[in-house]
């Protein structure tokens, strides 16, 4: 009895981790389909992220729940499988769906406005920015009461005068 | 005239929203138009062993009209076909997409079946080839097989009177 109460706490250890084992081992087993081919699978997922969901049009393949975003996966992998580069495989959707499929839209001589607009509306704005300060430091400078700057201000209205005439 | 600039802008501003409200975002240019329309072989609804391409339409102008049981805006378009069929302004043929052949099957005896024939399209594999991504989707195709038209969503008497009819005058006169 003694004996039996010394090598319990051993046996019960081995159940348990048998039993874990067993559990792992076969969640192992369920979870396989999914992980089948994780390499493939990460390929997938790094195309879908490419291209935009067509339905829900705010998403990528690689995220959308939309079954044409279930098909468009299966479609990559089928191509994957059958030895077609991430390049051919987007290229074959662009001559389908169109550049829209696209999720990051290609510089071509119709985006052109898309992908520089914001850049030539930020330099229109700085140049506006920039001479009106100019403009506010002559201003400032010639509403001081510094005698000097009188004279100077006449000066250059005398100029002005000239100039125009 | 300084002092309206911001005004202005600020007007050019709300025409462009104006503008883009009122532009439908799932209305995408097909990369198709004036390719040829995607070959295919394909078992053909209700028909044993029979099978279509659309090389058979070859010399005639021609419809594909994309279509499922499942699809609820196929049923508002669904008379338009139908009267289409009846006055015999143009051969359409179906593309019955991603349904189940007996839903398919009902569904025409229920709403009339305005197909000279449909093809079953199970996979989708037909519609990724011809860029599908909202049904219905109406292909207009020419007598060379190139795609002349794609109307994306359903068929109103609107796009029919004022796009598909002209259309199909003109491409009449071409031939």
């Amino acid at each position: 009895m003694n004996q039996f109460l010394n090598t319990f706490p051993r046996i019960a250890l081995g159940v348990l981790l048998n039993l874990f084992l067993l559990t792992s081992l076969s969640m192992a087993n369920e979870a396989k389909p999914l992980a089948d081919n994780p390499e493939l699978e990460a390929k997938v997922q790094m195309i879908a992220i490419e291209l935009r969901c067509l339905v829900c049009q705010n998403e990528t393949i690689a995220g959308s729940h939309a079954e044409l975003a279930v098909d468009l996966r299966n479609q990559i992998r089928t191509q994957l499988q059958s030895g077609k580069s991430g390049e051919e495989i987007i290229s074959y959707m662009v001559d389908r769906y169109g550049d829209f499929v696209l999720y990051k839209p290609p510089v071509k001589s119709n985006t052109f406005v898309l992908w520089f607009g914001p850049f030539i509306i930020l330099l229109v704005g700085l140049w506006a920015l920039l001479r009106h300060i100019r403009k506010e430091r002559v201003v400032a400078r010639l509403n001081s009461d510094n005698p000097d700057d009188v004279l100077k201000a006449r000066a250059l209205l005398s100029t002005v005068e000239k100039d125009t005439k | 005239m300084k002092r309206f600039l911001p005004l202005i802008i600020f007007a050019c501003l709300c025409v462009f929203l104006v503008i883009g409200l009122q532009l439908n975002p799932k209305e995408i240019p097909s990369p198709l138009i004036g390719k040829s329309a995607p070959q295919f072989t394909q078992p053909i609804l209700d028909q044993v062993n029979q099978e279509f391409s659309p090389e058979q339409m070859r010399g005639k102008v021609w419809l594909l009209n994309v279509w499922a049981s499942w699809c609820f805006s196929c049923r508002a378009e669904h008379p338009l076909l139908n009267e289409l069929a009846k006055q015999q302004t143009i051969p359409i043929i179906g593309l019955n997409y991603k349904d189940q052949d007996d839903a398919a099957k009902e569904w025409l005896a229920k709403m009339g079946n305005p197909y000279q024939l449909s093809v079953i399209d199970r996979s989708g594999n037909v519609g990724i080839n011809y860029g599908v991504y909202g049904v219905p989707e109406t292909f207009l195709i020419n007598s060379q097989g190139v795609i002349v038209h794609k109307f994306t969503g359903p068929l109103t008497p609107a796009l029919i009177q004022k796009e598909l009819l002209p259309m199909l005058a003109k491409l009449k006169q071409s031939i």
